[in-house]
């Protein structure tokens, strides 16, 4: 990093350096402008972090797998020359189920273990939903359309919507209207006979979202995640070399190598406003930094409520962004291991993609049920990888990590963490005991994030690792909220480029992208 | 206060702490709901009350007019981000009125802050609305309750008024200026004074416990008899506000969280209320809805009207031309002024047609022994209030 001539006022301040942060950052950069990226913590990467969790063990803090980020931006930010390499691509999914009769679903579609129908069901429902997902693709690439405008962008950008939808087809146009409103429970029992295979596909619909699979508009959010794959390529699961943290080292650098300054340890008090429009920031220090435009990655309330302040926006704008629902369900469990651990019916093979335990959709519902009272799930359902088959280098040799997300684990618990958390952490090794036999022995260092340490260590309010949830009323031109959906927002010259905005959640930088085209749209209008 | 707590369902409509008295002086048993409380329409006639607001002292009982308590560290900039107005300008016991505005700068109320002592602060208005009041304290360490029936509520008004309340002992009343706060003592009972109203006339709001309420109404009898005081109702206020130029919610405009239908809204630059709009205080909710209206011109105003004639324009629709082709607005208020005699009303009339001396026709359906006649008649747009007699300002006021 070049710290030469630091401007003390700069054209766009980034706060916080997560991958959509540094995406923003990076974009701008590379279009001329002075930037400067603010980062909390001691290294950048937000929740898309590597950090040690044991003695010479080291982890993928927050989000464990990549399958969103768009190719192209990868192409684009040239992320690949600035030391992003990947230990796994195109990861597997193994189905654990007890006893040890496991299905297993790989990248390229095929399934092994359920019946022949439910197998040929799979690859019938896998084509249709990947048709469908491909017809929405477009939509979470841009920017989201402003409605009641009379702007012909806009109009323009719903057309298109309603174009790929009626391009499908009739029959699966009438599909897809069909299921858009249903529940993922229904639509998987009209499709499988295999418990396995529906615990499997439910599991991805419900996955660090507030829903069971019974809950209303879960096809939407299955399609939501599918849809977020097709638009980035369709790479599959991936995981890169050094964990999450390097794809947003690989970040700073290529936002480095474009001008862009990252600091880290540089907590942001403040956002500055001057005469209605945002001027600069106040670090927690006492620092004052002067911007044209300030763009925040942080949750939409953290951005709103603490940093700017309710007395710089309308009353009404405020009970909106108070009333988005961003209380996390999801924590992650990290395990040092002294070896490898064994699933029961799951080769060494299936240890390098990622095992899921989901036995039916009936046990998520059970899961989720607690969720709704105030309670964790008495019998989790988790999402296991074990990084150092693909990567030794996060432990020390011979030895290993795992790294589970773990639901639900409800961000208010009644009885509070304080007690909760050990009684969680049991639980959850119970569960993955029953599945690898053994695996508690070989336990040398063990941490649980519940979302209120998530919250706390990524300074997302509630925990929540989308920054709200991503459901129908939090969709596209509602997220984070109306008046603030095209990341403008209603203080002039204030942005929001992080997983609050469209498209949301999962390390996927979109939101960072679209957010910096955004700024140089408004910078062209402007000048 | 246990009348809250009363089954509601066994009695839909509360008693205010001077229905008593009401009740003995009501002549023809009309009394109206009012936020919850049932009120008095006419004691006597409407005439006979009208006439004591302009030449004498009435009693008009507000209680049930909805009132908040605002402390807390933050009362101040909370205000402020609420109401239109830079609150920062209130002094301590002073009052002053504001209007309160939706993100799309569309009005949700109007009313009055009061501001006690130095961080103490009341809001009263028409309408219950305290999901507003409570989401606008989002960010704000303030505290916000609604204590309508804790306190008791009097408007005394009348060109008598300050020597009514001089004979009922309240020493120094008359330096009271438009506008200010006191503090009485009346026996065991605590008063609190402001010079406020609705008749745009003298006159006094007089703010007490509930427990106080029918000793201060008696003894405010007892010491007005021989200046012609009278408990009125509603009716001969709404005469007297409309000569003030006074809106009245639901009448003159509906709250914009009420309102279902798109440009039914209405924001403080449509209804002549600019003059209450700082835009140079610091940002509050709807100031940049409004800043754009402001640079854009309002579409429509609300403004005063002198009709020819003399039958009231009630709810009459305007034209541009006694053809009544082209309809440019409508009445809200009308009535027949007694003391300006003229013929006047408030209504909302379209740009550009709004400007002061503008003319335009207001259609009139008259009601002849059960047979309807139209008639045209030429309005103009006239200032506002109607009527403002010098006395309403006078401190201290002239003796009568």
């Amino acid at each position: 990093m070049t710290v030469s001539a630091v401007p003390s006022r700069y054209d766009c301040v980034v706060i916080g350096a997560g991958h959509n942060g540094l995406v923003c950052a990076a974009t701008l950069a590379r279009a001329g402008r002075s930037v400067l990226v603010l980062e909390a913590g001691n290294q950048v990467g937000g929740a898309a972090v590597t950090r040690e969790f044991a003695p010479g063990f080291r982890v993928s803090a927050g989000a464990h797998l990549l399958h969103l980020v768009p190719a192209q931006l990868l192409r684009e930010l040239q992320l690949e020359s600035h030391g992003l390499k990947w230990a796994a691509r195109g990861m597997g999914t193994t189905a654990l189920v007890p006893g040890g009769a496991n299905l297993s679903l790989s990248h390229d579609g095929t399934v092994l273990g359920p019946s022949a129908a439910d197998a040929q069901a799979y690859s019938i429902f896998r084509a249709r939903m990947r048709r469908f997902a491909a017809a929405l693709a477009p939509a979470l690439s841009r920017s989201p359309p402003r409605l009641g405008t009379s702007e012909w962008a806009d109009r323009l950008a719903l057309l298109r919507v309603g174009w790929e939808i009626r391009r499908l087809g009739r029959r699966d146009m009438r599909e897809l209207l069909r299921i858009g409103g249903m529940n993922v429970h229904d639509l998987l029992e009209e499709n499988f006979e295999s418990e396995a295979l529906k615990g499997a596909l439910g599991f991805d619909a419900v996955l660090g979202a507030n829903f069971g699979p019974r809950s209303p508009g879960t096809v939407l959010t299955l399609l939501y995640r599918l849809a977020g794959e097709s638009a980035a390529g369709d790479s599959g699961l991936s995981q890169p070399t050094g964990g999450m943290g390097a794809l947003c080292n690989a970040l700073a650098e290529a936002a480095s190598a474009a001008g862009a300054t990252v600091r880290t340890g540089a907590t942001v008090a403040t956002i500055v406003v001057d005469g209605d429009r945002a001027a600069g920031v106040v670090l927690q220090s006492g620092e004052s930094i002067g911007a044209r435009t300030v763009i925040s990655s942080a949750d939409p309330k953290t951005t709103f409520l603490r940093l700017l302040g309710s007395r710089h926006l309308d009353a009404g704008f405020v009970r909106r962004v108070s009333h988005i629902r961003s209380r996390g369900l999801a924590a992650k469990l990290h395990l040092a291991l002294n070896r490898a651990p064994s699933f029961s019916g799951a080769g060494k093979a299936s240890l390098r993609g990622r095992l899921l335990i989901s036995p039916s959709l009936q046990h998520i519902e059970l899961a989720y049920n607690h969720a709704k009272y105030g309670e964790f799930s008495s019998a989790p359902i988790m999402e296991v990888t074990v990084p150092t088959i693909n990567d030794p280098t996060l432990a020390p040799t011979g030895q290993h990590v795992l790294s589970a997300i773990v639901q639900y684990a409800p961000y208010e618990l009644k009885e509070g963490w304080q007690s909760g958390r050990h009684r969680f952490m049991e639980t959850a090794l119970e569960a993955l005991e029953a599945y690898a036999p053994g695996l508690r022995s070989c336990v040398v260092g063990e941490e649980l994030l519940t979302p209120v340490d998530l919250e706390h260590e990524f300074r997302t309010s509630g925990g929540h690792w989308h920054h709200g949830d991503l459901a129908f009323d939090q969709f596209l031109m509602v997220r984070p909220v109306p008046g603030a959906a095209q990341y403008r927002t209603p203080v002039d010259r204030l942005f929001l480029c992080g997983a609050g905005c469209h498209p949301g959640g999962g390390v996927m930088g979109v939101a960072g992208r679209n957010a910096a085209r955004q700024v140089l749209t408004v910078d062209l209008k402007s000048a | 206060m246990t009348q809250s707590l009363a089954p509601h369902f066994k009695q839909p409509l509360l008693k205010t702490p001077f229905h008593e008295r009401a009740r003995a002086l009501s002549q023809v048993d009309s009394f109206i709901p009012w936020a919850g409380y049932t009120t008095v329409d006419v004691f006597t006639t409407m005439e006979q009350e009208y006439f004591a607001i302009r030449n004498a002292t009435t009693l008009y009982d507000l209680t049930p007019m909805v009132k908040y308590r605002v402390a807390g560290p933050d009362a101040l900039p909370y205000l402020n981000r609420l109401v239109t107005r830079d609150i920062e300008k209130l002094g301590p016991d002073r009052v002053t009125y504001c209007v309160w505005c939706n993100d799309a700068g569309h009005l949700i109320d109007d009313g009055t802050v009061f501001r006690f002592g130095a961080s103490e602060y009341r809001i009263c208005t028409a309408e219950r609305q305290i999901d507003w009041l409570l989401d606008s304290a989002i960010g704000f360490d303030v505290e916000v309750a609604e204590v309508t029936e804790h306190i008791a509520a009097l408007a005394v008004q009348g060109p008598t008024s300050c020597a009514v309340l001089k004979a009922l002992g309240l020493q120094g009343v008359e330096k009271i200026k438009p506008f200010e706060i006191g503090y009485f003592a009346l026996g065991p009972h605590r008063l609190t004074v402001s010079r406020t109203g609705f008749t745009g006339d003298l006159g006094y709001e007089l703010w007490m416990e509930p427990g106080s309420a029918e000793a201060v109404w008696d003894a405010l009898m007892e010491a007005g008899r021989s200046r012609g005081i009278r408990a009125i109702g509603s009716q001969a206020l709404n005469v007297a506000r409309i000569e003030a130029g006074f809106l009245l919610p639901n009448v003159d405009f509906v709250s914009a969280e009420h309102t279902i239908r798109t440009g039914r809204d209405r924001s403080p630059l449509e209804l002549g209320l600019g003059w209450l709009v700082d835009f140079h205080k610091g940002h509050f909710t709807g100031r940049r809805a409004l800043l754009n209206e402001k640079i854009q011109g309002p579409r429509r105003q609300l403004v005063g009207l002198d009709i020819a004639g003399n039958k009231p324009a009630h709810n009459s629709l305007l034209y541009t031309d006694d053809g009544g082709k082209r309809e440019v607005g409508s009445v809200t208020s009308a009535i027949w002024s007694p003391t300006c005699k003229r013929n006047i009303a408030l209504a909302i009339v379209d740009a550009p047609h709004f400007r002061m001396g503008s003319t335009v026709w207001a259609e009139i359906y008259l009601n002849r022994e059960l047979v309807w006649e139209r008639r045209m008649s030429r309005a103009q747009v006239v200032e506002r209030p109607f009527f403002a007699p010098e006395r309403r300002r006078m401190t201290p006021p002239a003796e009568f």
